[in-house]
């Protein structure tokens, strides 16, 4: 909050017309809206072979709270999110170029294996190891050469806390995390990638393969997991998207992104015609 | 009608291969049954071969195939990783793909000959354990490389994007989760490469083979060896005593079907087993 009034300060003698001040200004009410961004996308174009999926997409991504991605199918939202972590590049042919700054770094260029450390993801489909539920929590720690039983022990049943899994499986750590339900085995998900202590959280369409039941309690993590890092969520489901996120980017077929703000003055007045016609034609 | 018989006959044609199997089975059973004893399996032949038991024999078909397996494993596992993991489609790896399948059709015999050239003379390992176990090695590596890369291919995606997404690097990646994901099937596809490997005559007869035995069981890994398949070749060719050796001839073959039956029924046994196991 202080750094915001600082900001107010210094900023006052924005309104003198020119074009660059006209865009700073808008920066600076994004920042009143937003607070920090944790990741800036600067005219991300992305590419599976000659096939553009991504169209100069510039987006700050704040660091607080939800961030949902949102659109009808093939528009991007999964490529988009991928970017992020590079995961994309399991994709022979698949190519970004443009900005993506992450720590002062483009991420784009920097290690994929350190980045990965620092961004988690979870995916469609609950994806454990076919290992313990302990090996499966445990894994990110070891890979990165955590040997000692004591710590990762203690590591394995924080992560479980904070993905809402503990108290289900605290009596069967031994047992396989295949002899878990879908839900469950969502959850051990989130639980694995947050073992690695990650800054921010990627959801591509965390509960797609799961009943609502179980989609509630990912929601429900998701919100939990905002307090103390940044989630960005994937999702076709407008009804999630509004109980689960503080702000919506919209991309559209041919991904482009449309629209960005806060999820309800999105839902509720949204700027861009097309943006409207896709949420209506959701909603009705 | 004429469909009718046209079903019959090729029923019948189907029946023709099982029909040599059972009979294969009663033949040797019946002729090699009643050789079997517990002194024909420890102890050692006596009086040039019209006594005693096949002992060395047994145990130097063991010692060859498991020699072989050691040897081609870790080749088989490499080719089968660098093929299904990190090698990019393209022409030279098509050309290795064809290389590896034409050495699955290349004739016994001509291994034994290259196993002679290179392992017996050029790297002067001389007749023995070592120089049989590596010609054996080569005739198994096809095999095992197939079934090696099958076995990673299995591997879903999903356990590799999990992996690379917690921050590993694609070897530990394969080292911590397709490898251990894969190796019920490695370990079936090498079973199965043993069972293909003891039966085999022509690849060790030059290379790792002695006739005649004063130190019949195996010292070192430098010693000659004898095993099922080619103490048979001997007693049935070379053995003045053909008649005499009779019985011990057929329980000889009868001990090799015996072991070649069970390595199959634990590759089929744990392959059945992975699968139920399986749950993605």
């Amino acid at each position: 909050m202080v750094e915001r009034t600082q900001a107010h300060d210094s900023d006052t003698s924005v309104a003198e017309g020119t074009e660059r001040d006209v865009n700073s200004a808008r920066d600076w009410v994004k920042r009143q809206f937003y607070g920090e961004t944790i990741i800036d996308i600067k005219n991300l174009d992305f590419f599976y072979s000659k096939n553009q999926v991504l169209r100069d997409v510039t987006l700050g991504i704040p660091k607080d709270g939800v961030t949902a991605i949102m659109g009808p199918s093939g528009c991007g939202k999964s490529t988009l999110l991928r970017t992020l972590n590079r995961m994309y590049e399991v994709v022979p042919g698949a190519r970004a170029t443009g900005e993506i700054r992450f720590e002062g770094e483009n991420l784009l260029k920097t290690d994929p294996v350190v980045l990965r450390h620092k961004i988690g993801m979870v995916f469609q489909r609950p994806n454990p190891f076919p290992k313990s539920i302990f090996d499966n929590i445990a894994y990110g720690p070891r890979i990165h050469g955590l040997r000692n039983r004591r710590q990762l022990a203690t590591i394995v049943e924080d992560a479980l806390r904070r993905a809402a899994l503990w108290d289900e499986v605290k009596d069967r750590l031994k047992d396989s995390a295949f002899s878990l339900s879908g839900g469950q085995q969502q959850r051990l998900c989130i639980a694995r990638a947050l073992a690695v202590s990650p800054q921010i959280l990627l959801m591509d369409e965390p509960c797609s393969a799961l009943d609502p039941k179980a989609s509630d309690r990912i929601e429900h993590t998701a919100r939990e997991l905002a307090e103390e890092l940044t989630v960005i969520i994937v999702t076709h489901n407008l009804q999630q998207a509004g109980r689960v996120s503080d702000n919506v980017a919209v991309l559209l077929a041919g991904g482009e992104l449309a629209e960005f703000g806060p999820t309800r003055s999105v839902f509720e007045d949204p700027e861009d015609e097309r943006v409207a016609d896709y949420l209506r034609g959701r909603f009705g | 009608m004429i469909q009718t018989t046209a079903f019959s006959l090729l029923g019948l044609g189907s029946l023709f291969g099982f029909f040599f199997l059972i009979l294969i089975l009663v033949w040797i059973i019946k002729q090699g049954a009643p050789a079997i004893s517990w002194e024909f399996l420890t102890s050692k032949p006596l009086d040039m071969d019209r006594a005693g038991g096949i002992a060395p024999m047994i145990l130097g078909s063991v010692y060859l195939t498991l020699g072989s397996l050691l040897v081609a494993l870790p080749f088989a596992l490499g080719s089968a990783i660098w093929l299904s993991e990190y090698a990019w489609k393209g022409w030279w790896v098509r050309a290795i793909r064809i290389g590896v399948n034409t050495l699955a059709g290349v004739p016994s015999i001509v291994f034994g000959l290259v196993g002679v050239g290179l392992f017996v003379v050029a790297l002067n390992f001389g007749v023995s354990l070592l120089s049989g176990a590596c010609t054996l090695a080569m005739l198994s590596l096809p095999i095992l490389i197939r079934a090696s890369e099958e076995a990673l291919r299995a591997v879903p995606r999903s356990f590799r994007e999990g992996s690379l997404a917690l921050g590993a690097t694609r070897w530990t990646m394969i080292r911590t989760v397709v490898l251990p994901t894969a190796m019920p099937g490695i370990l079936t596809g090498s079973v199965l490469s043993m069972a293909r490997a003891i039966g085999e005559t022509a690849p060790i007869w030059f290379t790792a083979v002695a006739f005649s035995m004063n130190q019949p069981y195996p010292t070192s890994m430098l010693s000659r060896v004898t095993a099922l398949p080619t103490h048979l070749l001997y007693l049935t060719q070379y053995n003045p005593h053909y008649n005499e050796t009779k019985p011990i001839q057929y329980g000889t073959v009868f001990v090799l079907m015996i072991v070649v039956t069970l390595l199959n029924l634990t590759a089929i046994v744990w392959r059945t087993r992975v699968r139920r196991k399986k749950s993605w």
